[in-house]
C-alpha cells in the first residue's frame, strides 16, 4: 500500500565556516512507524535543516519509463542474456549484458509485470557488442509459469562459429577416453585452454536453468561449473552430464544443480533433465557408523 | 557434500590424499592386485604423502613417470543396502584403489567412496555404473595433472614470493599477515600496524595506518576489504593500495599530497575467519590446503564463522549486522541463509571491533569505503531505504568523478548511486551505519566484473581492476581536502 504524497519544500540554512561536521542525532525522529518507504527527516546535518516527506516505493518498482541504471530494468535485462544463451549459446558463442538504455514497465493480466527493454549485448568470445529490443514477461506468482522473453537485434546475432563448432565436436566424439573435468574457473579464477569450450558449455546449459528460475527477485549468474563430465552418446550429439553453481545475487545465496544436456553444431545445446540439489555445507552427517 | 572428516565415522584410516609412493621405494599402489589395500600399506602410503608434500617435487617433466596419467578418481555414494551390494559387485571385479574406504568390505549406505581407477578402466567402470543406475562423478579427471598442479602450482607461488610479494596473485590469509608485518618493518614512516581486537576464532583484527607521521590530527579515511569471504580481489584490492601508496610517495605528488594531509586506515581482511575458511579444507590426517579440487562451497563462503547454538550452520553475514535499522528489509533472521543479520546488532566480533574503532575516531574520518565484489558498482547510503541522502549533492558529485577517473584507466564502466535503488534493499549495512556515525561519504565498491566469472576473478584480471579502483579511491580521497560547495537555492535531493 503506499501511502500519499506530500512534499514539503526543503529549508536549507548556510553552512558556514570549515567543513567541520556536527553531531548527529542518535535516531531518526519520525519514521519508527511509517511504512518503511516513506521518508521523513527531521534531521540537522552539516548544518542544513532538512524536512521532506516522499514516497519513496513507487519510484523504483514503478510502471511506465524506468530508470536504466536501478535494478528492476538491470534484473529484467539479465533475464534477456539468459534467453539468448539459452537460444544461441554455443562453446564458441556466449552472450552478456553490457548496458540498458531504456526501460519501461507495465501490470498484466493474472499479476504478471512486462519490461520493454533497450539493451546492448556482448558477445563476449569475440568481443563485438550490438543493440538489441526485448520483451521480457514475467509471470505472475499464481501462474507457475517460467518468464517469457522476445528479443530482436540489430544484427540478428550473426557471428560465424561453425568451423570451429565442428572442430570440436568432432574432437571430443574422436576421444577414447571421456572428457571430464572439475572446477572451472578453479578457485584463482584459471581454466586450462582445452577445457573453455566445456565451461562455455557448462554456462549455456546452466542459462536454462536461470531463464526458467529468474523473477523479479532475482539476479542470477553462474558461479562456476562444478564438473562436467561427457557421456556415451551416439553419433548425433554428444551428452554431457554437470553439476553447476549458480549466485543468486539478492539473496546471495550458491545454488547447486545438476543437470543433463546434449550439443551438437546444427542442434545446439538442449537441456535434457535439470534438477537442484541440496546444500550440504550444513547437511547432518548419515547416522550409519561402522 | 560430504567431506573427509566424515570418514571418521566409518572406521576408516584417513584416506590417502595422493597415494603415491616415492619413486625410488615403495612399488606401484596396484599390488596387490585385489581389491584394496590393508590399513597398515595405507598409513604407510599417507606418511609416504605428508612427507612428499614437503619435500620439493621437481617441476617441469613428469612426476612419477607419468604413471598417472588418465587415471580418473570416481566418487559414488550408494543410498541404499541394494546399491552397496550392487557397488561391491562391480568395484570387486576391477582393480581399483581405494582412497575411502579402506576396502570394498567396509562400503556402507551413505558413506562416500572414492576409487582411484587406471585410464584404461574408467570407460569401463562408467558403463557398469550408468547400466546399475548408481549415482556417480568424477572426482579427479586426470591424476596426474592434479599432483602435478597441486606441486608445481604451489612451487612457483611459493618462488615468486620468495623473492618479491607478488601482487597480482591471491594470498592466504597467512601471506597476507605476513606481508602486512613486512610492511610494518620497512615502511615506519608511513605505516603503522596495529589491531583492533580479535575475531570470532581468535585472529588478530590488523589495521594499517599509512600516511606520513604528524603531530596534528589528520583527517582520515578507512577502507576496508574482504568484509565477505569469496570476494578475494576485495583484499587484493587493499594490499595494491598500500604497495601503490608507499612506492609512489616520493614521485607521485597527488600521492604524496593525500598522504602528508590525511591518514588511511586500511584493513586488508575484515572477515578473517571467512576468508581462511575460504582458502582451506581441513582432511583429519593434518591440515592440508588444496582448496582448488576440494570442497566447493567453502571457496563461496561468504558470512563469518560464529557458532550458532540453535542450528547446525555457522556464520553471520557481516554487511548485515550494523546497528542501523538492524535486521529490517533485505537480512535474513534465518541462521543458515547467507545474509543472516545475526542474533543481535554487533554480535560479531569483527563487526563490533571495527564500530568501536570508528566511533572513536569519528571526528577524524572523513571517509568509509567497503569493498567488495562482483557487480561493478559504487554505492552510497541509503541501503536500507530508497530515500536520498541530505547531503546527496557531494555525494552523488564525489561518485562521479570517483567512476570517471576509473573509467579513465581501461573503459570499464561502473554504475553508481544509492544502495537500495542500484542493487537492491539492505538494512544492517556498514554504510549505512558509517553514514549514520557521521562519516559524510560512504562507499561501498563492488569490483569487476559482472557475473562473467563472478566471485573466480582470474589472478590476470587483479592488475587492471586494481589499477582502475585505486584511481577511483583517490579521486574520493582528493574530493575530501576540497571544499563541498552547495548551491543554497537547490534542493539537496532530487
Amino acid at each position: 500500500m503506499s501511502p500519499s504524497i506530500v512534499v514539503v519544500l526543503a529549508v536549507l540554512t548556510g553552512v558556514t565556516g570549515s567543513p567541520t561536521v556536527t553531531t548527529w542525532p542518535a535516531a531518526d525522529p519520525q519514521d519508527a512507524t511509517a511504512h518503511p518507504n516513506t521518508v521523513v527527516e527531521g534531521t540537522e546535518i552539516f548544518g542544513w535543516r532538512v524536512s521532506v516527506e516522499e514516497e519513496a516505493e513507487k519510484e523504483v518498482m514503478a510502471t511506465g519509463k524506468l530508470n536504466p541504471n536501478h535494478y528492476p530494468a538491470q534484473r529484467a535485462a539479465k533475464v534477456v542474456q539468459h534467453y539468448l544463451n539459452t537460444q544461441y549459446g554455443s562453446p564458441f558463442r556466449l552472450f552478456g549484458l553490457h548496458a540498458v538504455h531504456s526501460a519501461n514497465a507495465e501490470d498484466v493480466a493474472d499479476s504478471g509485470r512486462k519490461y520493454q527493454l533497450e539493451i546492448s549485448v556482448q558477445e563476449i568470445i569475440n568481443n563485438t557488442t550490438e543493440k538489441c529490443s526485448a520483451e521480457v514477461l514475467f509471470a505472475g506468482a499464481a501462474a507457475q509459469r517460467s518468464s517469457q522473453v522476445q528479443v530482436s537485434c540489430e544484427e540478428h546475432l550473426k557471428i560465424s562459429t561453425e568451423a570451429q563448432e565442428e572442430a570440436l565436436f568432432q574432437k571430443y566424439q574422436m576421444n577414447k577416453s571421456l572428457q571430464s573435468v572439475q572446477n572451472l574457473p578453479d578457485s584463482y579464477g584459471h581454466i586450462e585452454p582445452d577445457n573453455q569450450p566445456l565451461w562455455h558449455l557448462g554456462t549455456v546449459a546452466s542459462s536454462s536453468v536461470m531463464l526458467n528460475e529468474s523473477t523479479e527477485n532475482t539476479l542470477y549468474n553462474m558461479a562456476q561449473v562444478a564438473s562436467i563430465t561427457q557421456l556415451a552418446s551416439d553419433n548425433q550429439q554428444l551428452k554431457f552430464d554437470c553439476r553447476v553453481l549458480l549466485h543468486e545475487m539478492v539473496s546471495q545465496e550458491i545454488i547447486h544443480w545438476k543437470l543433463l544436456f546434449t550439443w551438437s553444431p546444427p542442434d545446439g545445446v538442449k537441456v535434457l533433465q535439470m534438477e537442484k540439489l541440496p546444500r550440504c555445507h550444513h547437511c547432518k552427517v548419515p547416522p550409519n557408523t561402522n | 557434500m560430504l567431506r573427509w572428516t566424515d570418514s571418521k565415522k566409518f572406521s576408516c584410516a584417513p584416506p590417502p590424499l595422493f597415494p603415491l609412493p616415492l619413486e625410488s621405494s615403495l612399488p606401484s599402489v596396484f599390488d596387490p592386485l585385489y581389491p584394496g589395500m590393508e590399513l597398515g600399506r595405507a598409513s604407510v602410503l599417507l606418511a609416504c604423502v605428508i612427507i612428499c608434500s614437503n619435500v620439493p617435487c621437481p617441476v617441469g617433466g613428469h612426476l612419477y613417470n607419468n604413471r598417472y596419467a588418465g587415471d580418473q578418481i570416481f566418487r559414488i555414494t550408494p543410498t541404499n543396502d541394494e546399491e552397496v551390494q550392487v557397488l561391491q559387485k562391480i568395484l570387486g571385479r576391477m582393480k581399483v584403489d581405494f582412497w575411502q574406504p579402506n576396502s570394498l568390505a567396509l562400503i556402507c549406505q551413505n558413506a562416500t567412496v572414492d576409487v582411484h581407477v587406471k585410464r584404461n578402466d574408467t570407460l569401463d567402470l562408467h558403463a557398469r555404473l550408468k547400466q546399475q543406475h548408481l549415482d556417480y562423478r568424477v572426482f579427479i579427471s586426470n591424476l596426474q595433472k592434479e599432483i602435478e598442479k597441486q606441486t608445481g602450482h604451489r612451487s612457483s607461488r611459493k618462488r615468486r614470493s620468495e623473492s618479491q610479494y607478488d601482487y597480482e596473485v591471491y594470498h592466504s590469509l597467512e601471506e597476507i599477515q605476513g606481508w602486512m608485518s613486512e610492511m610494518n618493518r620497512t615502511n615506519s614512516h608511513l605505516v603503522d600496524m596495529f589491531s583492533i581486537g580479535k575475531s570470532y576464532e581468535g585472529r588478530p583484527l590488523y589495521v594499517l595506518q599509512i600516511g606520513k607521521r604528524s603531530r596534528h590530527r589528520k583527517k582520515a579515511v578507512w577502507i576496508d576489504c574482504g568484509v565477505h569471504a569469496r570476494e578475494w580481489i576485495g583484499p587484493a584490492f587493499c594490499q595494491w593500495f598500500v604497495k601503490e601508496a608507499i612506492n609512489s610517495y616520493q614521485h607521485d605528488s597527488v600521492m604524496r599530497r593525500l598522504l602528508n594531509q590525511l591518514n588511511f586506515y586500511i584493513m586488508p581482511v575484515f572477515n578473517v575467519d571467512g576468508y581462511h575458511f575460504s582458502w582451506t579444507t581441513v582432511n583429519p590426517a593434518g591440515n592440508v590446503s588444496f582448496s582448488h579440487i576440494a570442497s566447493l562451497p567453502d571457496r563461496f563462503w561468504r558470512k563469518t564463522r560464529s557458532k550458532n547454538h540453535r542450528f547446525h550452520c555457522r556464520g553471520v553475514d557481516a554487511n548485515r549486522n550494523w546497528k542501523v535499522k538492524w535486521c529490517e528489509e533485505g537480512a535474513s533472521s534465518h541462521p543458515c541463509d547467507d545474509t543472516y543479520c545475526g542474533p543481535y546488532a554487533e554480535s560479531e566480533p569483527e563487526v563490533k571491533a571495527v564500530a568501536k574503532f570508528l566511533r572513536k575516531h569519528k571526528k577524524r574520518v572523513k571517509s568509509y569505503i567497503s569493498i567488495h565484489a562482483y557487480a561493478q558498482m559504487l554505492l552510497y547510503p541509503y541501503s536500507y531505504k530508497y530515500a536520498a541522502i541530505p547531503n546527496f549533492n557531494c555525494v552523488e558529485s564525489a561518485a562521479q568523478n570517483a567512476v570517471t577517473a576509473l573509467y579513465s584507466a581501461y573503459g570499464v564502466r561502473y554504475r553508481y548511486g544509492p544502495a537500495s535503488t542500484t542493487l537492491y534493499v539492505s538494512s544492517g549495512s556498514s554504510i549505512d551505519w558509517a553514514y549514520r556515525n557521521g562519516i559524510p561519504y560512504a562507499f561501498a565498491f563492488e569490483l569487476r566484473d559482472t557475473g562473467f566469472f563472478g566471485f573466480l576473478l582470474p589472478e590476470s584480471l587483479i592488475n587492471p581492476t586494481c589499477t582502475e579502483t585505486l584511481r577511483a579511491v583517490k579521486a574520493i580521497a582528493s574530493g575530501l581536502l576540497k571544499k563541498c560547495e552547495t548551491d543554497r537555492d537547490r534542493f539537496p535531493y532530487i
